[in-house]
Formats: C-alpha cells, sequence, structure tokens
C-alpha cells in the first residue's frame, strides 16, 4: 500500500484504539465504584492507547517511506551485469530514469537492453514487495502497541502522566524542527560547496572578476572554462540593494516619523495598514512590476534626456525593491521611537524645542542604534530578495557602478543555474549551492548583528 | 543699541524660521507616506489596467459547413482520415464567405490566421463525438486567434496590431463590425490549465496547485508550529538548549525564501528521493519557511494570557499539561490562528524556493492529488511574465489580481478573526 494510503489506516486503529480502552477503563473502573477510583481518567488511558498505537507505527513508516527508493535502486543497479553499470552519476540517472519508464509502461520494452528490461522486472517486484512489507509491518505495529496499552489499562497505572511526559517530547521534538531545518540547510549548502571547491579553486571564486559558468561539452570548445568569480555578482547584489535602501530608508523613516509624531489617531488607523499591505504583496507581483512596467519606463526616460538605459536596469529593480521594504523599515523605526521614554520627550518640549527640533536632537540621536538595526535587517532582506532581481535584472555578469546598467545577483544566477537543465555534478551546478552558501553566511551574519544591535538598544530603556 | 536685543528678541525673531523648519520637516513625513501610497495605488492602477483584459475572451461565431469532400474526410469513424483530415478548410471557406475576394494562397494563409489554433481541434472532437453531423452546416464559436485577440482587446493602441498585416486588420474590423468577432467574459481562463497559446491558457490549475500544496503546509506547520511554541514559553527549561533553539527560529525566519529551495533540492530530492514538482514537497518546503512565523506570532498568543488564568487552574489542582491544553491553549487559539493566516498567505504568495524545486515546469493538467505534477499562482504569474507572447502578460496580471484577491481575502478573514474573538485582558 502507498505510504499515503497507509496514514488513514494507522488513524482508523488508533481511533479504534482509543474507543477500545476508553470502554476498557470503563469496565475496570465498574467493580472499583467508578472512575474516581481509577489513577486518571478514562481519558488518559484512551490517549495513551492512541499514542501507543500511532506513533511507533509512524516512526516505522517514514523511516521505511524514507530510504524505500534508494535501497531499491541499489537493489536494482547491483543486479545488472557489468557492461552496463553506469560510469557517472549522470549515466546512473539516466539509466534509472530508462528503467523506471519501462517498469511503468511507458517506454516499449523493444527499445532497450534485456537486462535493462530484466531490471525493470526486478523493480516491479521489488516495489511490490516493499510495500506488502511495508503495510504488514506497520499494521502489525500499530495493533501489538495498541494491544499492549490495552492490556496495560489496570487503575493503578497513572495514564495520565505517561500521556503527558509523551506529549512535552512530542512538544519538545516540534520545537526542535527549527533546529533541524538550520542543520539541513548548513547541511545542504555545506556538502555541494565543498565539492564545488574542489573543482574550482576557493580563491578564484572569492576574487575572480569574470562570472560566466558555462561549461564546455566538449573540451575543444572556445571559451570552454567557464569563469566562477563572485564579484561582479556581489557588486550587482550591493548595487541594486544599495538603490533600494536609498528610496526605503528616508521614506520609511520619515513616514515612521510622522506617523508616531504628527499624525492624529484615526489618520494613523488608516495609513499604518495602508504601508503595511506594500509588504503584504506578493514579491512575483513587484517583479512584474519592475520589468513590465518601471523598466521600461526609466528607459525611455532615459533615452529622454540623452542617455543610454539598458531595458532591465539596476535602478529599476532597486526602485521597486525599495517599495517593497518601506514598510518594513516604517515599522521598526516606528517600534524603535515609540520605545524612547516619554520622559525625553517630555523634558526637550519642556525647554521649548518644537516637535522636529525635539524629533531631531533628542529622539532620534536615542533610537539611532535601533534604527540602524532595523536597516541592517532591511538591507538582509533586499540582499536575498529573489523575484524582483530575477524577473527585473539582467543575467549578464557586467562590473559595474551605474544604475542604467544591467546587472546580475547571487539570488539571479542560484535560480538561472538551479532551473535551467541541470548537470549532474558539474561545476555549474555545484556553484549554485556556493552561492547559496555565501548568501546564507551574509544575510545570517546582518541578523545577528541587528538584532544584538537592538536587543542591547531595548535593554538601555527597559 | 542693536547690541542690546534681549535673550528674549532673540528667540523670538529665530521663532519664525524655526517654525518655517518644523512646518517643512511635517511636510517632509508627508511627502513620504504619499510617496509609499502613491506607489501603492500606482502598482494596483497599473496591474487592473494591464490585467483587465484577461478576463476576457475573443470569440468568432461562423456557420460551417462539414463538407467532408473537402475535409478529405468520409468516415469520421476511421481513425486514420481523422488524423490526416483538414479541419482548417471549413473554417476557411467560412470565412471567405464573408470576404469572397480572399482567394490566393496568401489570403488564405492570412485567413487561417484568424481562428485560433485549437479551432481546427473543436471541428475534430465535434465529428468524433458525433459522427452524423458530417455534411451538417453548424454554428460554432470558435477562440480566434491570440494576435486577433489582443488586437480587438487593444482597438485604440497600435502597438498591439504590430502582428497582424494591414489586410488582415481590415478583415478583423469587418467581422466585428458584422457581430462576427465578440468579447465575452473568459471562461477559458477559469476552467483550464496552462497552455501555450495565451486565449487558451486558463488559471485553474494553478489555483488547484496553490490549494493542495497550502493544504500540506497547513496541516504540518500549523500543529509543529503550535506545539513548539507551547514547549518554549510553558515547558521549556531555562538552559543552552533552549536558548540554542530559540536563536535558530529568529535565524530561520530571516534567511531569504530561496535557501529553502536549496534545501528541498538537496535534502527531499536528493537525500530522501521525493518526487519533483509535486504539492508535497512544494507544501513541505513552504511550511519549513513559514513555521518561524507561526511560532513567533504563537508565542505572543501564549505570552498574552494572564497568569491569573493560570494560577487559577493550578489552584484547583489541574496538571501543569492540563492547565495548558484545557486553559491557555484554548484562549491563545484566536492569536495563534490570526498568525498562522498572515504566514500561510505569505507562504502562498512566495515563488523563489518553489522554482527551485521544479514547480516551474509547463503543466497542462489540472492536478489530481497531492503526488501529480503541479504549479502554483505565483510561479504561473512569473511564467506567463516572461513569455514573449503579449497575449501573457494580460492573463499574468489578472492571475495577479486573483492571487491578490485570495490573499486580502486571507488578510480579511486573520483582522475579522482578532476582531472577533481576541479578548482584551
Amino acid at each position: 500500500m502507498q505510504t499515503a494510503n497507509l496514514l488513514p489506516l494507522i488513524l482508523v486503529i488508533a481511533v479504534i484504539a482509543y474507543g477500545l480502552a476508553y470502554m476498557r477503563s470503563r469496565t475496570v473502573a465498574g467493580p472499583l465504584g467508578g472512575i474516581r477510583n481509577l489513577k486518571a481518567l478514562p481519558f488518559y488511558y484512551a490517549a495513551r492507547a492512541a499514542l501507543w498505537c500511532a506513533i511507533p507505527a509512524l516512526i516505522v513508516l517514514s523511516a521505511w517511506a524514507a530510504f524505500e527508493g534508494k535501497v531499491i535502486q541499489n537493489l536494482v543497479v547491483g543486479s545488472l551485469p557489468s557492461e552496463l553499470l553506469p560510469q557517472s552519476a549522470g549515466e546512473a540517472s539516466l539509466l534509472m530514469s530508462q528503467i523506471n519508464n519501462v517498469a511503468a509502461g511507458k517506454l516499449n520494452p523493444n527499445f532497450v537492453p534485456a537486462d535493462v528490461v530484466g531490471a525493470a522486472d526486478k523493480l516491479g517486484a521489488l516495489n511490490a514487495q516493499s510495500s506488502q512489507f511495508k503495510t504488514v509491518l506497520v499494521v502489525l505495529i500499530a495493533v501489538l502497541g495498541a494491544a499492549f496499552a490495552w492490556s496495560r489499562v489496570q487503575p493503578q497505572i497513572n495514564a495520565r502522566e505517561n500521556v503527558e511526559r509523551t506529549l512535552r517530547w512530542i512538544f519538545f521534538a516540534c520545537a526542535a524542527v527549527a533546529v533541524l531545518t538550520t542543520v539541513g540547510i548548513v547541511f545542504s549548502v555545506i556538502f555541494e560547496t565543498v565539492r564545488f571547491f574542489g573543482k574550482v579553486p576557493i580563491t578564484e571564486f572569492l576574487f575572480g572578476t569574470s562570472w560566466s559558468p558555462q561549461t564546455a561539452l566538449r573540451a575543444d570548445q572556445v571559451g570552454s572554462d567557464g569563469a566562477f568569480g563572485i564579484i561582479p555578482l556581489f557588486t550587482g547584489t550591493l548595487l541594486i540593494s544599495a538603490i533600494a535602501l536609498l528610496v526605503a530608508v528616508p521614506t520609511g523613516l520619515l513616514s515612521a516619523v510622522y506617523l508616531s509624531e504628527y499624525a492624529s489617531k484615526s489618520a494613523r488607523s488608516v495609513i499604518k495598514p495602508l504601508l503595511e499591505m506594500l509588504a503584504g504583496v506578493p514579491t512575483v507581483v513587484y517583479g512584474f512590476f519592475a520589468a513590465l512596467t518601471v523598466a521600461p519606463f526609466i528607459r525611455d526616460l532615459a533615452e529622454m534626456v540623452g542617455l543610454e538605459a539598458s531595458s532591465q536596469s539596476a535602478l529599476a529593480a532597486g526602485l521597486v525593491m525599495g517599495i517593497m521594504i518601506i514598510p518594513f523599515v516604517s515599522s521598526l523605526s516606528d517600534d524603535v521611537i515609540n520605545a524612547v521614554p516619554r520622559t525625553l520627550r517630555d523634558g526637550s518640549l519642556a525647554l521649548g524645542a518644537t516637535q522636529s527640533e525635539t524629533m531631531k536632537n533628542v529622539i532620534f540621536p536615542a533610537a539611532l542604534p535601533g534604527i540602524m538595526g532595523g536597516i541592517l535587517l532591511a538591507a538582509s532582506r533586499a540582499i536575498g530578495e529573489t523575484m524582483i532581481v530575477v524577473m527585473a535584472a539582467g543575467l549578464a555578469a557586467n562590473l559595474t557602478a551605474n544604475p542604467l546598467d544591467s546587472v546580475t545577483t547571487v539570488t539571479v544566477q542560484i535560480v538561472t543555474l538551479l532551473t535551467g537543465d541541470q548537470e549532474f555534478d558539474s561545476a555549474k551546478t555545484l556553484a549554485a549551492f556556493a552561492l547559496g552558501m555565501m548568501l546564507f553566511i551574509l544575510t545570517l551574519a546582518l541578523n545577528m548583528i541587528a538584532l544584538k544591535v537592538v536587543r542591547k538598544y531595548r535593554e538601555q530603556y527597559d | 543699541m542693536t547690541n542690546s536685543r534681549t535673550q528674549a528678541e532673540i528667540v523670538r525673531q529665530s521663532l519664525k524660521r524655526r517654525y518655517r523648519k518644523e512646518r517643512r520637516f511635517r511636510l517632509y513625513g508627508m511627502t513620504a507616506i504619499a510617496v509609499a501610497l502613491l506607489s501603492l495605488v500606482v502598482l494596483f492602477t497599473d496591474i487592473i489596467g494591464k490585467g483587465y483584459t484577461g478576463f476576457i475572451k475573443t470569440t468568432m461565431t461562423l456557420e460551417v459547413v462539414l463538407d467532408g469532400e473537402q475535409m478529405y474526410l468520409e468516415d469520421p469513424t476511421d481513425k486514420d482520415q481523422i488524423s490526416m483530415a483538414d479541419f482548417q478548410a471549413p473554417i476557411i471557406a467560412a470565412l471567405q464567405r464573408y470576404f469572397p475576394e480572399a482567394q490566393s494562397r496568401k489570403d488564405v494563409r492570412e485567413l487561417s490566421r484568424l481562428s485560433g489554433n485549437y479551432a481546427s481541434n473543436q471541428i475534430r472532437d465535434l465529428l468524433q463525438a458525433q459522427p452524423e453531423r458530417l455534411g451538417t452546416t453548424q454554428t460554432l464559436e470558435f477562440l480566434v486567434h491570440d494576435t486577433v485577440s489582443v488586437y480587438v482587446k487593444h482597438a485604440d493602441n497600435p502597438a498591439y496590431s504590430i502582428r497582424l498585416t494591414e489586410q488582415q486588420q481590415r478583415w478583423v474590423d469587418e467581422l466585428v463590425e458584422q457581430g462576427v468577432v465578440t468579447t465575452s467574459f473568459n471562461d477559458v481562463f477559469f476552467s483550464r490549465g496552462d497552455s501555450r497559446e495565451p486565449s487558451n491558457a486558463g488559471i485553474l490549475g494553478a489555483i488547484v496547485g496553490s490549494l493542495l500544496t497550502m493544504l500540506v503546509t497547513l496541516v504540518i506547520a500549523f500543529p509543529t508550529g503550535v506545539a513548539a511554541a507551547v514547549y518554549l514559553e510553558e515547558f521549556a527549561p531555562q538552559n543552552k538548549l533552549t536558548d540554542f533553539i530559540e536563536v535558530n527560529i529568529n535565524n530561520l525566519a530571516a534567511v531569504p525564501s530561496i535557501i529553502f529551495g536549496l534545501l528541498g533540492l538537496a535534502v527531499f530530492i536528493g537525500v530522501f528521493g521525493m518526487p519533483r514538482s509535486v504539492p508535497v514537497l512544494g507544501g513541505l518546503v513552504l511550511a519549513l519557511m513559514t513555521l518561524p512565523t507561526i511560532i513567533i506570532s504563537s508565542r505572543a498568543a501564549i505570552k498574552s494570557v494572564p497568569p491569573s488564568i493560570r494560577e487559577a487552574a493550578e489552584g484547583i489542582g489541574a496538571s501543569k499539561m492540563q492547565v495548558v491544553m484545557h486553559h491557555v491553549v484554548p484562549l491563545a487559539m484566536p492569536g495563534m490562528m490570526t498568525g498562522s493566516i498572515i504566514g500561510m498567505a505569505q507562504a502562498l504568495g512566495e515563488t523563489a524556493p518553489l522554482l527551485l524545486i521544479g514547480m516551474v515546469a509547463f503543466i497542462v493538467e489540472v492536478p489530481e492529488g497531492f503526488f501529480s505534477s503541479a504549479t502554483v499562482l505565483p510561479v504561473q504569474i512569473y511564467q506567463w511574465a516572461s513569455s514573449a507572447e503579449q497575449g501573457f502578460v494580460e492573463l499574468a496580471s489578472a492571475g495577479i489580481m486573483i492571487l491578490l484577491a485570495f490573499m486580502i481575502s486571507m488578510n480579511g478573514l486573520a483582522i475579522w478573526l482578532r476582531k472577533r474573538l481576541e479578548r482584551r485582558w
């Protein structure tokens, strides 16, 4: 049976176990003079039975499902005669898909070697066996677990404590998912990055000034060795992020100041959600807007004043990205400005300063660390933003500071390297993971610093 | 004399300048807000202006004579004949009745490019389903060719007519005047999957794909997020491990979404061998991405439950778990749900990680289940927006309107929930 179909089955068995244990606990309680003489309420005996039934079965099921494919594949490939054995990872995947297609009936068996047909038959047989075993094993474990818990419905056993302890562990496991995710991210980028540095020296990657990840199909091809210098990508990313911050920081900051100091309560309650709507708009929408409206507009405008602009200018992407992070800057600065103690403000106003003087000379310096933290967070956002640049910035890795030129960014390259036809193990594919690692480290560092700055600042006034 | 101004005078004289500064500062703030709000307005009007035509389809209604001789078809039940027959001929003949002068080879070719690429399939399917119609005259409605559709919808904009010859433009104008070519509500858009031809493409496949993906995300992320929040707020001991988990959650919330795509590619596809482009995989990746948001908002909701509730429950002998499960979590539920809906809305609009795990494939069929290849709304929009055909741009912005409608209703639901259920203590 399929994994997806086994899940409801386990659920049904668990519900039955729950019901049976519930009834049994009442029967046990009967001669003792009611459920008040049990150590726990019938609900807990029943819940314990359901947990005993479901958890071991689910663990076995997920382990089986996770490794079933790989194990079967190895068995099938291992059964092939040695002359058919794949030489590289690319060949292996080709062979595997051939076998899969024959087994699924999509490929006519007459077109492939007889051994592949044999392997396909073997694959089918193994798959059938595996799913039979899996079904029997999982159901058996579920029933055994339920039976064990059912036999332990005894008045002197405190089921509540058992259930609560299990629940606590489940809750802990859920909290640990965040850690597992981080570990997963780190490992997924590290392994491939290390392999990438085996092919391309790390110094070339970090300090090279040319980026063209085309690797040769034939050895004698012109321009065959791809260049993997990350510097043009970083300058492109920084250029676009800088434009975005130039738009977002003044606008966001001044909006926050106006909203917190001048706006009436009713104006604030209307404007604030409207500003936050800007943050809720999906990035693909901004990308669409940047690529099809802003970029042509900028090109025409530049032409009118006699400048030459690319139709995929860094300026268009940066401007739209800036609009996207306005609410980010404004709501963070709003929080920080509001956290400045009332007394500082009142003191300044009482000395005769105007509101703007109070703002500029008292509140702003006091709030500066927090605002800087907010800007750092916004910068990390801009650097990691993908869709706007994928749609509106170009692919050409120009090393330039001209905002009317087309540049490319780290995120754009990750997407282009991984969405085209992928070659296995080529430096091109692995390069995407190396870029991902750079991006991860950079944004992580920015966030850590920003959070530290903000926290330190909060402590000052709390 | 001039130097004997008192302190008060100095202040009074500078007052004007200071007030001017004050007004200017205020103006800066207003300008900043105006700029932000204006960009919101421009964004929306641009998308609506580009996209409303996506909700309109252009069709032509023709009386076609299903003449077997003309189509080289004697027996519609014969598969070989069907595959060889010329189903375009009746459409051309019907058009020629409006334009008898179009007889040369070039004219016929231009005429044949007025009807959509799938118009001849329509006749084929009709004849296959009802072979007895052969030789009769039928009034049929065809989608026009994409270039014609764009031309008709943007009659006042010459930029949209460049792909039609002048003769074709004249013909189309004539047909519009005679009421043969008409526009109506685009039901095709809401009932089909993607297509290579804009007028034949629909968004239903992407909507279903998004719903399936979101369902997976919800089922994984909501219980996990709430449980993690409960653990961290109520049970976690003050130790290094707990601190580590908290730091991890905060950092994950700020990791660029594309990194989650790399995780999905390397771990779920690479290590666990999950199939590409399926809603289960997309939902899983988005769930990991949304999890920090849900945990953080759920923790805030749990924190806002006053300690008196906990103390009262503990006072009458409830265990810690009972306090949490019977009192704290139910009271915090509205806040948790609000945060989760907002997180889900974010996930619904997310594109980048899904590009990396192959949800960008060209998929015509509406997905049937969690394990069938699918695409989602934002990815579909991205694909249409990067297509060269003019007709796809309006579909992309129509798609954006639908996506935004979903997101606005989700956020509206969140706000309603908060207003309706949240209790102030």
